[in-house]
């Protein structure tokens, strides 16, 4: 019996296919929206997620605190030293610690000079695996640097790709960084991460010389032995530089982060933000839910003739109730299928362009089945629920009034 | 004596309109028997269309009974009262009445749809009534897409289609030209000769030549039984 109840709201609805259309925009632009907006957050966290777990959970760093934006270290009042350092490597539970400098500096090539921003490599092999773990790095062209490499450099993808310069930089180019000469012994492999793209890497000696820089760094990367005493060994680098700073707990002028508490703080972000979009999404599938409501008191109007004829030959008042229920269930559902597939197009579409415009990799449309499932049971809800009060009147008619008209 | 099909008891219809009280039937007594073919004649006013309903099970009075076989309709709930209705009356209507987005065929179906009959079953019937009537060669065509007969034909398919005890028609031939309302009449007789009970209400007195039985009702009364 459902099948034939199906069957007669099913055509019920195709006869009137451009009201049927403009009752469903309600719930597709809903669900299409959901869809969209869920799959690419959800994209976007796991990208951020795999960003993270490429730089390794077993890793802190360690910075001097900040009076302002720029890069790592250089507002800070009281810069990391070598003091810091060394007791930041005798902390037990410290495999290795690496210092990093990230600054500012003059390159020029073919007659054009750019500030660009230039970091080092550590020279010691602990410090050097560490690093390049950390960054995940690889050459795109050339080769990576040596150890006792002098005046070479990296540079980043985008002076390969874009003419930053009047020209674009090739592997053996000749670059001048604040008056000294470098020779590029390759280039980096395009990154998600824009910063990389626009990078140039030094080796931490070349670094210092050129920048003139003596007992002080940016950042220090610190691996555990043991990834479990991440937390113990955060406090314990705390209180090394509390003494070496002289700082009293509480007032400390240099900071520790862990990978997991930068997670956890881009994961709050990221759930606020999908919280606002389901909210929204949710506006207007309430939007779409009332137009149903809408067409089915306008159909139990225009089709009192119709349930009339229908009492009369025996159908009961809950017949008629589950007919007009499955009728605005098919809207919302149908409205759903709809919704999914321009929801999927959508976000299918944001991947390509977001990976032509950023590389791959950066924001993968993550489309689960649940997602899918999860729409299409409550668009069908939202359609369901929206028909109860009109069904409910068309069934409440007695067969005589309805007849009648 | 064969036994009562339909029979009402003192039936009155009042209806209210804001403070004025209008009886449609004041009073009504009919007894319908086993393979009667009845006619209700009435100028229009005299309370045909009550009295159809009532017959129908389609309204409930505000005073007296109504028997279908042997249940007070008033004492049935909604749910049991359609079911007896679409099992035991198969109506025909002046406007035909069928449902437009459905083939002739599924329009014959539809009262089985409500008693459950399981669907091969529902096609085999609707199929053979639809043959019965003449037209096995319109079986997917729409309502819109047949003319004022055929749409009737279809209509008294749709009306036998849960073999039901009466066949009520109201007006049957009063949107049909004379040719095609003879043919439906004589389709009424040979349905009664096959053992149907018939009520028909007309005012077209011409009509009561076909009944077996006339009722005359004026002002909400049958003046004769």
């Amino acid at each position: 019996m459902i099948f034939d109840f199906l069957t007669y709201s099913f055509n019920s609805l195709r006869i009137r296919k451009t009201r049927t259309l403009l009752t469903m925009i309600g719930i597709f632009i809903g669900i299409a929206a959901v869809v969209s907006l869920i799959s690419l957050g959800s994209g976007f966290q796991k990208a951020v997620l795999s960003q993270f777990s490429d730089v390794g959970t077993d890793k802190l760093t360690v910075q001097a605190a900040e009076t302002g934006f720029g890069p790592p270290g250089s507002t800070a009042v009281k810069r990391l030293n070598d003091d810091d350092f060394d007791a930041i490597r005798k902390v037990s539970g410290v495999k290795a610690a690496a210092k990093r400098y990230i600054r500012a500096a003059k390159a020029t090539f073919k007659e054009k000079t750019l500030v660009v921003v230039a970091s080092s490599i550590p020279q010691d092999k602990d410090g050097r695996t560490l690093v390049v773990d950390a960054l995940n790095l690889d050459v795109a062209d050339g080769r990576f640097l040596e150890i006792d490499d002098s005046n070479k450099i990296l540079v980043g993808n985008g002076f390969y790709e874009n003419e930053k310069f009047p020209k674009k930089v090739f592997t053996g180019d000749k670059i001048d960084i604040n008056g000294y000469d470098f020779e590029v012994v390759g280039i980096l492999e395009k990154s998600g991460n824009p910063q990389f793209n626009d990078l140039f890497l030094l080796n931490e000696k070349d670094l210092e010389k050129v920048l003139d820089i003596e007992d002080e760094m940016d950042l220090v990367v610190v691996q555990v032995t043991n990834v479990n005493d991440i937390e113990k060994v955060s406090n314990d680098i705390n209180r090394e530089l509390r003494k070496t700073r002289d700082v009293e707990e509480g007032k400390e002028d240099f900071s520790i982060s862990t990978p997991q508490e930068t997670l956890e703080s881009v994961n709050t972000i990221l759930n606020v933000v999908q919280i606002v979009i389901i909210g929204i999404a949710g506006i207007s599938l309430v939007v779409g839910g009332i137009g149903i409501m809408n067409t089915m008191y306008t159909a139990v109007l225009e089709r009192r003739r119709e349930i009339g004829i229908m009492k009369s030959v025996g159908a009961r008042n809950s017949d008629i109730l589950i007919i007009f229920i499955i009728e605005s269930g098919i809207l919302g559902f149908v409205g759903g299928v709809i919704g999914v597939i321009l929801g999927v197009g959508f976000s299918k579409f944001v991947e390509i362009a977001a990976t032509l415009a950023l590389g791959p990799g950066i924001l993968a449309a993550d489309i689960s089945l649940g997602l899918i499932i999860g729409s299409l049971s409550f668009s069908f809800f939202v359609g369901t629920i929206s028909g109860i009060l009109p069904a409910k009147q068309a069934s409440d008619l007695q067969p005589v009034d309805a007849l009648r008209q | 004596m064969a036994e009562s099909v339909i029979r009402l008891e003192d039936v009155w219809k009042i209806y209210h309109m804001d403070e004025v009280s209008v009886p449609a039937l004041s009073g009504m007594n009919i007894d319908i028997k086993k393979g009667e073919f009845v006619a209700v004649v009435g100028p229009s006013g005299s309370g045909k269309s009550t009295t159809m309903n009532m017959i129908g099970c389609l309204d409930i009075p505000t005073k007296g009974k109504v028997f279908l076989e042997h249940h007070d309709i008033s004492k049935l709930s909604e749910s049991n009262l359609a079911q007896i209705r679409g099992k035991k009356i198969g109506f025909v209507f002046q406007t035909f009445n069928l449902i437009p987005t459905l083939t002739a065929l599924d329009n014959v179906m539809l009262p089985m749809t409500f008693q459950n009959i399981p669907r091969e079953e529902r096609l085999k019937i609707a199929k053979n009534l639809l043959v019965k009537v003449g037209l096995g060669h319109r079986v997917g065509h729409l309502p819109s897409q047949l003319s004022g007969g055929e749409k009737q034909r279809v209509a008294i398919a749709r009306a036998l289609s849960n073999n039901p005890e009466v066949i009520l028609a109201d007006e049957p031939t009063g949107n049909l030209d004379s040719k095609t309302g003879e043919e439906i009449m004589k389709m009424l007789k040979g349905l009664n000769k096959d053992g149907k009970t018939i009520v028909m209400v007309t005012h077209d007195t011409d009509l009561t030549k076909y009944a077996k039985k006339v009722i005359h009702i004026k002002d909400g009364k049958n003046i004769n039984d």
